[in-house]
């Protein structure tokens, strides 16, 4: 990871007031000005998903060709991202999963390496 | 109480958006205003994923704005409950709706229908302002003292893999999972559109693939 990756302050800090604002627009939406009306049951259904629809399409492009590599392909971070995936699903816990990740990254980058 | 472990996930996460942070350059002040003004941790980790790949300013805020989504629906969910409160306390109660909030307080209310407003806005910010508290804390720790680890670690692959375990949790259904393949598939498919923009379109497509789903299986249940 560049350690300088932020270079523009300015940047960060209309990054940090817009999605803090976009945010609290949402957050704020029916609480304060929508009042008891409701979304169409569609709409909710599909916000629903909005964790499932925009986190693996975050995180597939840097698995799969990850900056550190130079964007090659790795086979450890992509057996990482497997256990990752199948040790969550089967134990429903965050936190499992997030440590199984981390050892088998840790250990394929160590045999592989 | 069964949400323990889920209210303490806050701690790890908060500390390590404290670690990136400052690993990518952020000060103390400027990770703790992240999760002051921001205070939803996926957001903040998509907000970082995306500055480290230089994405584009408009793009990171979309972006990152978008997995906060579902914040529009925790709002629908406490309406019923803390719609009628007085437009300072909504001002307030919106501010601290975070997941917690929903799981924890949408939850109780349904199981408290004798409790009145006033209650109800107790139990809220008794126990949703103190994990806020949590979040401010871990994140003030992990950006203070982040720069103790050992260098070497891959950390531009500890943001992918905690994201990974976030949501695998979540994948017990076909259509969540029918949600999540599409997205995965589809950012990869269209990674070829200018400024990162094809993660939004494939998000978009995800939430509809989502639903769509989720229709024909209850239809199938049903008939």
């Amino acid at each position: 990871m560049p350690v300088e990756a932020i270079a523009d302050k300015g940047q960060l800090w209309t990054i940090i007031l817009g999605l803090g604002l976009g945010t609290y627009l949402l957050r704020f939406s029916f609480l304060g000005l929508i009042g008891n009306r409701s979304l169409p049951p569609l709409v909710l259904r599909m916000l629903r998903y909005t964790p499932m629809a925009v986190i693996p399409g975050l995180v597939a492009p840097a698995a799969v060709w990850p900056a550190a590599t130079g964007g090659e392909t790795d086979p450890a971070r992509l057996i990482a991202v497997v256990v990752t995936v199948l040790v969550g699903i089967r134990t429903r816990n965050t936190l499992w999963a997030m440590v199984a990740g981390a050892v088998t990254l840790g250990l394929g980058l160590w045999a592989l390496g | 109480m069964a949400s323990a472990p889920f209210t303490l996930m806050i701690v790890p996460f908060g500390a390590l958006f404290g670690v990136l942070a400052t690993a990518q350059g952020m000060t103390v002040t400027e990770a703790m205003a992240f999760s002051i003004v921001v205070i939803a941790g996926a957001s903040q980790f998509a907000a970082l994923q995306l500055m480290q790949e230089g994405a584009p300013i408009l793009i990171i805020i979309l972006t990152a704005t978008a997995v906060n989504l579902r914040m529009a629906m925790y709002s629908v969910a406490l309406t019923p409950h803390l719609g009628r409160a007085s437009l300072w306390q909504r001002i307030l109660v919106s501010y601290f709706l975070i997941d917690q909030s929903y799981v924890l307080g949408a939850a109780e209310f349904d199981r408290r229908p004798d409790w009145g407003l006033a209650e109800k806005l107790t139990f809220y910010f008794g126990v949703i302002t103190p994990i806020c508290g949590l979040w401010y804390l871990a994140t003030w720790v992990g950006a203070s003292f982040g720069r103790a680890l050992p260098a070497g670690w891959p950390l531009d692959f500890i943001v992918p893999v905690s994201f990974l375990a976030m949501v695998s949790p979540l994948l017990q259904t076909r259509a969540q999972r029918v949600a999540a393949g599409v997205s995965a598939g589809g950012t990869l498919l269209l990674w070829w559109m200018p400024y990162s923009s094809g993660l939004l379109v494939a998000a978009l497509a995800a939430m509809i693939a989502g639903a769509v789903v989720e229709t024909q299986e209850e239809r199938r249940h049903a008939g």
